[in-house]
């Protein structure tokens, strides 16, 4: 007898279609963003899945701090290029001259500085619903995000009134001037990003496998040396065999010890992990509430 | 070298299936705590966040650590102890991978309990063993029955705090006893347990010599979840037409196909279909999906379907097999879950949204309205307020094509929205269908 079965990833695939479609759907001007790292490695196959044999039905949107590793940059414009997508970026330092962002002396990532990067962009284009890779099981706030995540005109989320969702039936209305943010992988795990990777074979930048690096001990953990913030004389610094388990700010990206050289070496390294992905971000530090106050804001 | 923990590292092809579940209970019954609880003794926790959890127990409580604040990611949470808004968890044993709806008790967050319930296998109703059933549990216990959750675990906490009493297990489950006929549960389980101390949640109790039964995540992994989804009758609601204008490859020059999710039932290659609302009947020519045509497709995968005629058909239609037909109406009854802080009231009109189409309803009459304290329907109440269950009907702007809940959660239900505020104000279960399609052609005939 036959069994109608699907497996795990065979169920976390045909939700995050359905969401995909919905979005085509019911929005006039979506973008996907895309950072080149492996959540929206995963988010653009289901994309594919989602539209092909018809061309994307959204460009990819891509928020560049200007402290991004180059290998992601480089892996972002080859695999847009590939899929012959439109591919859009908006960098925070433009931000920054026209006078859309204001850096504050000392801060470290320039996350926050995104979110107006970010903002901008979608009221230049004009964008109704921006797709995202976030992930639930990332970080407790994130936890309490939506599929469907309504922004008001400031672009503000407000985490203690959000939209019922039932069942798969997405209530994706909007009045002129707000907006959706959509997180199909959000009942995606670390471990399924990568099973999923494997199962369908696709490619990650480099810097996720085991490589030779440059790092300095900074607050517990080993960052990559970078001219921005170079190390002190009083700073440990090492030549490490490392890899990223999650990839920001180079300021603030954690590298990994690992001899990890293949996505299967990855899986098993995960399996028997006992810290979280964002372990090794510097950013989430900040207090307790640093991720809900950022959302809040605005970000991704 | 490192060696897997769970099998899904090294071998992602054997099939391991999700459980669905979400705790519910009232406030201060130790939701948050049972989680982190279930998390913590299950070895979910990281290092990383073990480390958090100390630093604020440092700083706010007096050394204690406090497993709620695992799941609490929200600082009015924390500050106030309560849970807000539903917060997903996710862990994996070797046996399951399991995906947690931690939902509210707070009366006034019932349609975030709604929310989490909805998708949910299995539904936890939390109990404080002092206190016993109250109001909550019931509107809980009846929400679950009406979403139609399979099945149920009422897990009578802090039983450390009434000295581990066989008598007050026996009294409270006496009490769910009574009213829980009255609702379509096919499957309750009873724990006695101490979510702070961890008796009962991974392993087995000392204190509970009198209790047979299995620890609570002994039963979640090993509990049968039956297929929720319906694979008789062939539903699929169109959720967009694929159709490349400038393909980059020319044998798709001429593509036409239709993308959605299969809501029901199965779909194989050469089937007749019937069209809704078009009413046209046309054949599958080709089941399309990205990893290459395949000869049959089920309930609930995404796939994209060719077919024979060039017919009338765009998101919101809905395609059927020519058995276990829908039904079709204007007039539409059904039970609803009101979560809107202004009333529900006869003639108002709405937007409700069912599968893929979204059509304009005016509401006709209110039924009835679920008594939480006897679970009994009132009959013509003048309204349905915040979290209120009821029955209603509703006359639509268009004929919709649907099932009875009870026989397809996805074609069954619906949401209702306010116009000019857009807030999702009701969450709908269709009553089973008075009169199926009525094939008109002779090509209709079955």
């Amino acid at each position: 007898m036959k069994s109608y079965h699907l497996d795990h990833l065979q169920h976390l695939e045909t939700e995050a279609i359905h969401i995909l479609r919905e979005v085509a759907g019911e929005f006039e001007r979506p973008a996907l963003l895309f950072s080149g790292g492996k959540d929206s490695i995963c988010l653009l196959r289901l994309a594919e899945k989602a539209f092909r044999p018809s061309d994307l039905p959204t460009p990819l949107l891509n928020i560049d701090t200007g402290h991004h590793f180059p290998e992601l940059n480089e892996f972002r414009d080859q695999r847009a290029q590939q899929l012959g997508a439109k591919l859009i970026i908006r960098t925070v330092e433009a931000a920054i001259a026209q006078g859309l962002a204001q850096p504050v002396p000392g801060e470290i990532s320039r996350n926050r500085l995104q979110i107006p990067t970010l903002l901008a962009a979608i009221e230049e284009f004009r964008f109704d619903c921006c797709i995202g890779g976030a992930r639930r099981d990332e970080e407790k706030v994130r936890a309490k995000e939506r599929f469907f995540s309504f922004r008001d005109r400031f672009g503000q989320w407000d985490p203690k009134n959000q939209r019922p969702e039932i069942w798969n039936l997405y209530n994706g209305r909007l009045n002129p001037g707000e907006n959706m943010r959509v997180f199909p992988l959000s009942n995606w795990t670390e471990m399924d990003v990568w099973e999923y990777i494997q199962r369908e074979q696709l490619a990650v930048p480099s810097i996720y496998f085991s490589h030779q690096r440059a790092c300095v001990r900074r607050s517990g953990q080993w960052l990559p040396v970078n001219q921005l913030t170079p190390p002190t004389a009083r700073e440990e610094v090492g030549n490490l065999v490392v890899r990223v388990r999650t990839i920001g700010d180079i300021m603030s990206t954690g590298c990994v010890e690992s001899t990890a050289t293949t996505v299967a070496d990855i899986i098993t390294e995960i399996a028997a992990a006992r810290i979280t992905e964002r372990g090794s971000r510097a950013d989430d530090k900040t207090s307790e509430a640093a991720m809900e106050d950022r959302k809040k804001a605005g970000y991704f | 070298m490192f060696t897997p923990l769970m099998p899904s590292a090294s071998s992602a092809t054997v099939p391991i299936d999700i459980l669905r579940f979400n705790t519910c209970g009232s406030v201060d019954d130790g939701k948050s705590t049972l989680i982190g609880r279930l998390l913590f003794d299950s070895k979910s926790i990281m290092e990383d966040q073990l480390a958090a959890l100390e630093r604020s127990a440092d700083i706010t409580g007096n050394g204690q650590i406090n497993l709620a604040n695992l799941t609490d990611g929200l600082r009015a949470e924390r500050e106030q102890g309560i849970t807000i808004d539903v917060a997903y968890r996710y862990f994996a044993t070797p046996r399951r991978k399991f995906i947690i709806a931690d939902t509210p008790g707070h009366i006034q967050y019932t349609r975030n309990m709604v929310t989490g319930a909805s998708s949910a296998n299995l539904s936890i109703v939390l109990i404080d063993a002092r206190t016993g059933v109250i109001e909550q549990s019931r509107r809980h216990t009846a929400l679950a029955g009406l979403l139609r959750i399979p099945h149920l675990v009422v897990a009578i906490n802090k039983m450390d705090l009434v000295g581990w009493s066989e008598a007050r297990f026996n009294e409270i489950r006496a009490e769910f006893e009574e009213f829980l006929p009255r609702l379509d549960i096919q499957d309750v389980k009873f724990i006695p347990l101490s979510a702070l101390n961890g008796d009962n949640v991974v392993e087995r109790s000392p204190h509970t010599p009198w209790y047979a039964g299995p620890p609570l995540l002994d039963h979640l992994e090993s509990v049968h979840i039956a297929s929720d989804w319906n694979l008789n009758g062939f539903r699929f609601p169109v959720q967009w037409v694929n159709r490349p204008h400038n393909p980059t490859n020319q044998t798709f020059h001429d593509f036409r196909g239709v993308s959605g999710q299969i809501a029901g039932g199965i779909v194989r290659t050469g089937q007749k279909l019937i069209a809704l609302p078009a009413g046209v009947v046309t054949n599958v020519r080709q089941i399309w999906t990205y990893d290459g045509p395949v000869a049959e497709a089920f309930c609930p995968q995404s796939v994209t379907l060719v077919l024979d005629h060039d017919i009338d058909i765009s998101r919101g239609s809905m395609l059927v097999g020519t058995d276990h037909l829908p039904g079709t109406s204007r007039n539409l009854q059904a039970e609803i879950c009101w979560m809107h802080p202004v009333a529900l009231r006869r003639g108002k009109k709405y937007l409700l949204k069912h599968t893929t189409q979204t059509v304009p309803v005016v509401v006709t009459e209110i039924l009835h309205k679920l008594n939480i304290a006897t679970l009994d329907p009132e009959p013509e109440p003048a309204e349905l307020a915040m979290n209120d269950l009821g029955g209603i009907r509703l006359h639509a702007a268009q004929p919709l094509y649907f099932d009875g809940y009870t026989t397809n959660r996805l074609t069954g239900s619906f949401i209702l929205i306010e116009p000019g505020t857009n807030a999702t104000v009701a969450a709908g279960l269709l009553a089973p269908p008075s009169e199926v399609i009525k094939p008109e052609f002779g090509d209709y005939a079955i």
